[in-house]
């Protein structure tokens, strides 16, 4: 199984977090610490695999940001790495030319596509259409419809453009 | 399309999260955050009750807060507000809260549950996967305990909707995984296991992990699973791209099921079934057969999700571990890898192939490719590829290649990177004694490798050269020689000087004929290394000193000087002067056949594991080092030990104990074994009544005893073993007081939490026997947490104060990956570990056997063979219980007779023993006489079960 993920920026800050077992907070803290500091400093063109005590690291960037996913020591790596993509795909889709600001400004939403995708650190849906369909059913739900509140500027790299 | 017009855009969010990203300094930032929560804090405190849309607002501020590393200590109870209302978003917003935030606010999780089990009637299947979803998110045992027994019910049921059915499944894995005593197997197990034929693929991924982790747990419940998985994959392997639509990944068929299809199959050995197996291995065939197939795609998601399943493949072909055709054609593929230029498959090939080269099947395919993987130890940019470059180098080293592969990493580690250098050191001494054939070149290798990488060479290392060295007297010339040629550079590492300050003090001698290696020359070699070594290193060399003066009457002078002077005798360091005071006055009034005495040669230590690889296992997890391989090593390990059944002499310890003023570097902890022969004084302190810890209070896991009744007639191997768990013993007795080293092996490779071992004696025992528990601190520090492979240790010390008959249990509880295990074995301490064997005549063995003639002194068995009745093995297992095996006393000298004395605190008790075998009818017939009673009957009961 998985067992966490995490999404940070280049520059180190964490944009989201997901602990598939329980875990304290400072245990947390020291594995973000760890996790951004080892994927930071490894070299481009590295492998995306790292041992990290007893579990296997996959990391991979996407314009400004890394995923970094935790599995267990049997666990596959390369499937692992698709997750990681599929995850991106599935932002993507919902968001359309998803960037690293969607993420910060709408955290709730990225938290609630990767739950319609894994639960407990395994995979519950791998179809794209899917998972988009039961997020577009929960957003037909709502009541109340706002303008956006930001637009993309031109600063902002698109996650899936390096895809 | 602007993302967030999809959203229900909060827009006092937005805001919020601008204005920090505004901010120019953290002050700014914990300004403005501090500026919120004062603002939340007083709208949620407010008179006015607050909407569903301004509490789901604040809520999802302080989330965003709390994710930005701030501590939240308000907010739960609107969050669990929000969880009943009827809004969807309202909803979502408060379970996300929950699932963020809730371990630290657990006094709410009533009123969560309440609101979960609404949720879960509600029959609204968005509203019923929230709910699944926060309880797989949480997964307390709380929620175990209110939801296990209904998630099965909504998984199974016949109108639970495809995306719910998917939720529940994961979400009963998560609660099985904490709590697997709260998920009960039942009719729904059975209707589990055929979802893996259900017609949605999504249903069929969910369901499929649940029921890997239920089939790991429970195989014989659910081996029905391997023909349906076969199934299945078969299906799927054999599908156009196209068919499965969007479960199709880059042209890939449902990469992600075909992956833990074959994850699941791994729980089982071969199907058994020719024609399930048939397609089987078609099925592999064909994977194997699509990796050599052009690609469909450029794209690197289309190669890896092939590839993931190809990978997949190959370690199920080498869990099988029965089709060489399989294996060789793994090899060749993992081969072309190796190659390969894309850095991760280089990576996972290296990787797969350590575990290929512990099967006898590919061992010898693997190490064709020798070259290139010394090649990838060099060249590779990327220094998690080298790692496992070493660790493939590892596992494929054996005898014919030993000496190419420790010299390339040798050469390696003069440039290795920080982080993997001490491993390597490691993985060198390891190789260097296991495959060593002449000892001067393993001696060499290891002050190569101090030489080289004198920092990261750990104690073990170079206790276990000494060791070594000290047990094969073939060697000790040329040791002696080649330490003192290394002592020569000039600057030469602190490790060095204690190989060469232990060696040139035990075999000094063996070089001292050579004029340009004379006794003062090689003292003054090691006195000019003297001052810039640390403490324990000086107390090392001053030992070292005393042996030279035993060695060499002719620098008696010189070194009492040395001693004699202030930096020495009045050193600030205890240590040191203690020694220096200690040494003066033992050479200047000793005799010189005291000091010979006092001085003597050490003698060869026991045969033990080596620690090196224990160090190893510890760094690693089981991944890196292939358990068969490590086996092998000990074995190897032992026989270049000097091999033979050579039990600790204790009288020749205790001799070496007085005789090496324990050089402060303990070395193989043979000072803590020390105390052993020291006797009760020093006992006292470490003591403690295990009654007081343990209580009587009987063990709730059913008592193992099958290891205990192979531990009578022997003292060390392995008590237990499961799936997860070794545990090694190895005990010695003395007198009345034993001593019993417990050794836990973590087989897996996740750590063990909460590992906790009690000892207690039942019933009668207890006012008889005290057995002392504590742990060994100094050499192993024992934790509540046992990481994956590794292995901690545990001192026992045991004094018998009368006879008894009830052995003590041992209960070690532990959680392993949330679910708790318990279990209770029987240790094997007998009464007849106390025995002191008597040697006597056979006129003085009659007496005593008539003296013995009270009826119910005698206790008689007549039993069948159950073992072989060799003479040898017959023999083997008298001496291994401890008593005098005589000889011509019998009249038959087809019958066994042996004597010996019981030592307990209180009394001692006398034991006659005649043994005798009736080969024809193979039947034995068994009489013990004791001045005891109690100890002829148990003594009889034991020892009928062991022929």
């Amino acid at each position: 199984m998985m067992r966490f993920l995490l999404l940070f920026s280049r520059q180190g800050k964490l944009r989201l977090q997901k602990w598939f077992t329980p875990m304290s907070e400072r245990e947390k803290k020291k594995i973000i610490r760890d996790m951004t500091t080892m994927v930071l400093a490894r070299q481009p063109r590295s492998c995306n695999f790292l041992h990290w005590k007893d579990l296997k690291v996959i990391y991979k960037r996407y314009a400004s940001l890394y995923f970094c996913l935790a599995i267990e020591n049997q666990e596959n790596e390369l499937i692992a790495l698709e997750v990681i993509h599929r995850y991106v795909e599935l932002l993507d889709k919902y968001f359309g030319n998803v960037c690293e600001l969607d993420i910060i400004f709408n955290f709730e939403k990225a938290y609630f596509i990767l739950d319609e995708f894994l639960i407990g650190g395994e995979i519950q849906e791998t179809s794209k259409q899917m998972v988009n369909r039961s997020i577009e059913a929960s957003d037909m739900l709502q009541e109340v419809r706002c303008a956006g509140t930001h637009s993309h500027t031109q600063h902002e790299t698109w996650l899936a453009s390096v895809v | 399309m602007p993302a967030v017009s999809k959203g229900d855009g909060m827009r006092g969010l937005a805001v919020f999260i601008s204005d920090i990203r505004n901010c120019k300094s953290k002050e700014a930032e914990i300004k403005r955050i501090n500026k919120e929560l004062a603002n939340i804090r007083s709208k949620f405190k407010g008179d006015k009750a607050l909407d569903g849309y301004s509490k789901k607002k604040y809520v999802c501020k302080l989330l965003f807060i709390f994710l930005l590393g701030h501590d939240i200590d308000f907010g739960h109870m609107e969050a669990v507000n929000l969880l009943s209302s009827n809004k969807y978003t309202e909803k979502q917003i408060g379970y996300l809260f929950i699932s963020v935030l809730v371990n630290s606010n657990s006094e709410l999780i009533r009123l969560i549950n309440n609101a979960i089990k609404n949720d879960l009637s509600s029959r609204n299947p968005t509203f019923m996967c929230l709910a699944l979803h926060c309880i797989a998110n949480v997964g307390s045992r709380e929620m175990a305990e209110a939801f296990a027994s209904e998630i099965p019910r909504i998984l199974v049921a016949g109108d639970t909707m495809d995306s719910v059915k998917q939720s529940a499944a994961l979400c009963l894995l998560r609660l099985y995984k904490t709590s697997p005593d709260l998920v009960l197997m039942g009719e729904w197990t059975s209707r589990v296991v055929h979802l893996l034929n259900d017609q949605h693929m999504g249903v069929v991924t969910a369901a499929i992990s649940l029921i890997t982790c239920l089939s790991q747990k429970n195989p014989d419940e659910f081996k029905t699973c391997v023909s349906l998985a076969v199934s299945r994959l078969s299906r799927i392997v054999s599908s156009a791209s196209t068919d499965l639509q969007d479960y199709t990944y880059y042209f890939v068929p449902a990469p992600w099921l075909s992956c833990k299809l074959l994850r699941l199959l791994q729980c089982y050995p071969p199907p058994e079934d020719g024609a399930v197996k048939g397609r089987l291995v078609e099925c592999l065939e064909t994977i194997l057969n699509k990796a050599q197939e052009p690609p469909k795609s450029k794209k690197v998601q289309h190669s890896n999700a092939k590839n993931a399943i190809l990978f997949e493949a190959i370690s199920l072909i080498i869990h099988y571990d029965s089709e060489p055709n399989l294996l060789v054609r793994a090899c060749n593929q993992l081969g072309q890898f190796l190659q390969h230029r894309e850095t991760n498959l280089r990576y996972l090939a290296l990787e797969s192939m350590c575990t290929l080269a512990s099967s006898e099947f590919s061992h010898e395919a693997v190490k064709t490719h020798i070259e290139t993987v010394i090649n990838a130890l060099k060249t590779e940019r990327d220094v998690s590829v080298r790692q496992r470059a070493a660790d493939l180098l590892y596992a494929m080293c054996d005898r014919s290649n030993a000496k190419q592969i420790v010299a390339e990493m040798l050469s390696y580690l003069e440039t290795a990177d920080y982080s993997i250098r001490e491993e390597m050191v490691l993985k060198v001494a390891i190789l260097a004694e296991k495959y060593a054939v002449d000892y001067s070149w393993y001696v060499d290798t290891i002050l190569n490798l101090i030489r080289i990488a004198g920092d990261y060479v750990s104690e073990e290392v170079w206790y276990r050269v000494i060791q070594i060295v000290i047990n094969r007297d073939d060697v000790q010339g040329y040791a002696a020689k080649t330490v003192f040629e290394a002592l020569q550079a000039p600057a030469c590492h602190e490790n060095m000087v204690k190989v060469g300050g232990y060696i040139l003090g035990e075999f000094g001698n063996l070089i001292a004929g050579d004029p340009r290696s004379s006794p003062l020359v090689q003292f003054n070699l090691l006195h000019s290394k003297f001052h810039l070594c640390s403490v324990p290193t000086r107390a090392l060399l001053l030992s070292a000193y005393i042996k030279f003066i035993n060695l060499f009457p002719e620098t008696k002078a010189t070194i009492q000087e040395v001693l004699r002077c202030d930096s020495q005798i009045r050193n600030s360091d205890v240590e040191l002067q203690q020694r220096a005071v200690e040494y003066l006055k033992l050479s200047s009034i000793a005799s010189t056949d005291v000091l010979a005495t006092v001085l003597e040669e050490m003698p060869p230590f026991p045969e033990r594991e080596s620690s090196i690889l224990a160090k190893l296992k510890k760094k690693k997890g089981p991944g890196a080092v292939s358990v068969p391989d490590l086996e092998d090593g000990k074995r190897e390990g032992g026989e270049l030990n000097g091999g033979g059944e050579r039990g600790p002499d204790s009288a020749a310890m205790s001799a070496s104990n007085a005789s090496t003023p324990s050089p402060s570097a303990d070395l193989l902890g043979m000072r803590s074994a020390a105390p052993m022969s020291a006797a009760p004084t020093s006992a006292g302190s470490l003591l403690v009544d295990v009654f007081s810890e343990a209580g009587p209070a009987a063990p709730s896991a059913a008592v193992n005893d099958d290891g205990f009744l192979r531990f009578v007639c022997k003292n060390n191997g392995v008590l237990f073993e499961n799936q997860l768990l070794q545990i090694g013993i190895k005990s010695e007795y003395r007198q009345n007081l034993g001593r019993m080293y417990l050794f836990y092996g973590n087989k897996t490779s996740v750590q063990f939490a909460s590992f906790t071992t009690t000892v207690s004696c039942p019933g009668e025992l207890q006012s008889h026997i005290l057995s002392i528990l504590r742990l060994n601190v100094q050499t192993k520090p024992v934790e509540p947490v046992v990481e994956g492979g590794a292995q901690i240790q545990q001192v026992l010390n045991i004094e018998c104060l009368t006879d008894f008959s009830e052995a003590p249990l041992l209960n070690i509880k532990f959680r392993y990956g949330g679910a708790l295990q318990n279990l209770s074995l029987k240790l094997p301490v007998t009464i007849n570990k106390f025995f002191q064997p008597t040697e006597m005549t056979s006129h003085d063995f009659f007496q005593r056997w008539k003296q013995l003639s009270q009826p119910q002194q005698e206790a008689q068995k007549i039993f069948k063979a159950n073992h072989s009745m060799d003479t040898e093995v017959l023999k083997a297992k008298l001496l291994g219980l401890g008593t005098a095996l005589l000889d011509d006393v019998d009249p038959n000298p087809e019958n066994y007779v042996c004597a010996g004395v019981i030592q307990t605190k209180g009394q001692q008790v006398g034991c006659l023993l005649r043994l005798e075998p009736n080969g024809q009818a193979q039947m034995y017939r068994l009489t013990l006489r004791c001045s005891k009673d109690s100890v002829s009957l148990r003594l009889c009961e034991l020892l009928a079960q062991q022929f």
